[in-house]
């Protein structure tokens, strides 16, 4: 038994949940009048607004732990970019649709796995919103997996984007399972989840799908993080801020 | 599948509740039946509209010809004795 979790750490715990959604739901929704054809355009906007979701219910209860008063839309458009704690995946651009592909299935696979385990959380309000996600999250999953194996076995040059995007992206995977002592103390309160224990289940979800989709594994060597524990991010997160917190910024506490 | 206009149209039956016909609900494109399915949930049940999704190709649906109308239809406005309004329905009765 570790030392108690404290009440940064709780705090800390449920705000990278929070990031990881609000931040990959900002990226969906840039492709919000651009996607390649209109029904997906919508189905885009639809997992966006999910994520968003459960952002909203992720950094209200993140503030009311932390209980300085932050309310969700303090934590959302009032930090600066070194004070955000989402994984390097999330952060990155959308590029081509397969690379939205890409970045969201190695995504939705972990977030599947995860968010089950979650709702064992021993912190009922986020094993509550745990429950409600697990089901939205499972149809994200579905979504890009099917779209990952037609852009896989479809074209040549389907396949070769793909393969290109998949090598992009997965670098950024292992710190998804990287714990830190957050994620220990979380784990020994019973709240939070053993990430090292989701990879073998992962690694089996990811390569049945991109066996379907007639594709290798990655041979991709370099690996980084450090988004998640210390707010070490690409040069992407700080645009991304600039656009999605312009209004409030800008016009603080205004309503409309 | 390249372009939008490779993708095969689909026709979309929704049953919005149990018990109830799926309905014709509208169109879209989808590159196989599986996408089809995913497209009709993202943009005819995101308002809760249904709880069964059917999606058949549009080419698959024979269609009767307009042209034969008078010899289909016409005939059938002179008889109202086909028509089951002898009866009384209950008011119980919703989904007649």
């Amino acid at each position: 038994m570790g030392t108690a979790l404290t009440q940064d750490q709780h705090f800390a715990y449920v705000l990278r949940i929070g990031d990881n959604a609000l931040i990959l739901g900002h990226r969906l929704s840039e492709w919000c009048g651009h996607a390649p054809i209109l029904e997906e355009d919508i189905a885009q906007t639809n997992i966006a607004l999910d994520l968003i979701g459960q952002a909203r219910m992720l950094l209200s209860h993140a503030g009311a732990v932390e209980g300085k008063g932050r309310d969700e839309d303090k934590l959302a458009y009032a930090r600066d970019v070194l004070d955000w704690r989402n994984c390097l995946l999330v952060e990155q651009p959308n590029g081509d649709f397969a690379d939205t592909i890409a970045r969201q299935f190695l995504f939705d696979v972990y977030n599947h796995l995860f968010f089950t385990a979650l709702t064992r959380s021993s912190d009922a309000e986020l094993a509550a919103i745990a429950e409600k996600s697990v089901k939205e999250i499972a149809y994200h999953r579905r979504h890009s997996s099917e779209w990952l194996i037609r852009l896989g076995d479809g074209t040549d040059e389907s396949r070769s984007r793909m393969v290109e995007a998949l090598n992009r992206v997965w670098g950024y995977v292992d710190e998804l399972f990287t714990m830190d002592e957050v994620d220990d103390a979380a784990l020994a309160a019973g709240i939070g989840v053993d990430l090292a224990a989701l990879r073998p289940a992962w690694d089996q979800g990811v390569s049945d799908v991109l066996n379907q989709a007639g594709l290798d594994l990655p041979t991709v060597t370099w690996s980084v993080g450090g988004a998640r524990s210390k707010g070490h991010h690409s040069e992407h997160l700080g645009f991304l801020l600039a656009e999605m917190q312009f209004v409030p910024r800008a016009y603080p506490d205004s309503a409309w | 599948m390249t372009t939008q206009g490779e993708w095969p149209l689909w026709e979309v039956f929704v049953r919005s509740k149990a018990g109830l016909n799926h309905r014709h609900v509208g169109s879209l494109h989808a590159p196989d039946a599986e996408m089809a399915i995913q497209n009709a949930r993202d943009v005819y049940t995101r308002r809760s509209e249904g709880v069964s999704i059917w999606v058949v190709q549009s080419q698959n649906i024979t269609a009767a010809d307009p042209d034969d109308r008078d010899i289909l239809f016409d005939p059938n406005e002179t008889k109202i004795y086909r028509h089951p309004t002898f009866y009384t329905i209950p008011d119980e009765v919703e989904n007649l």
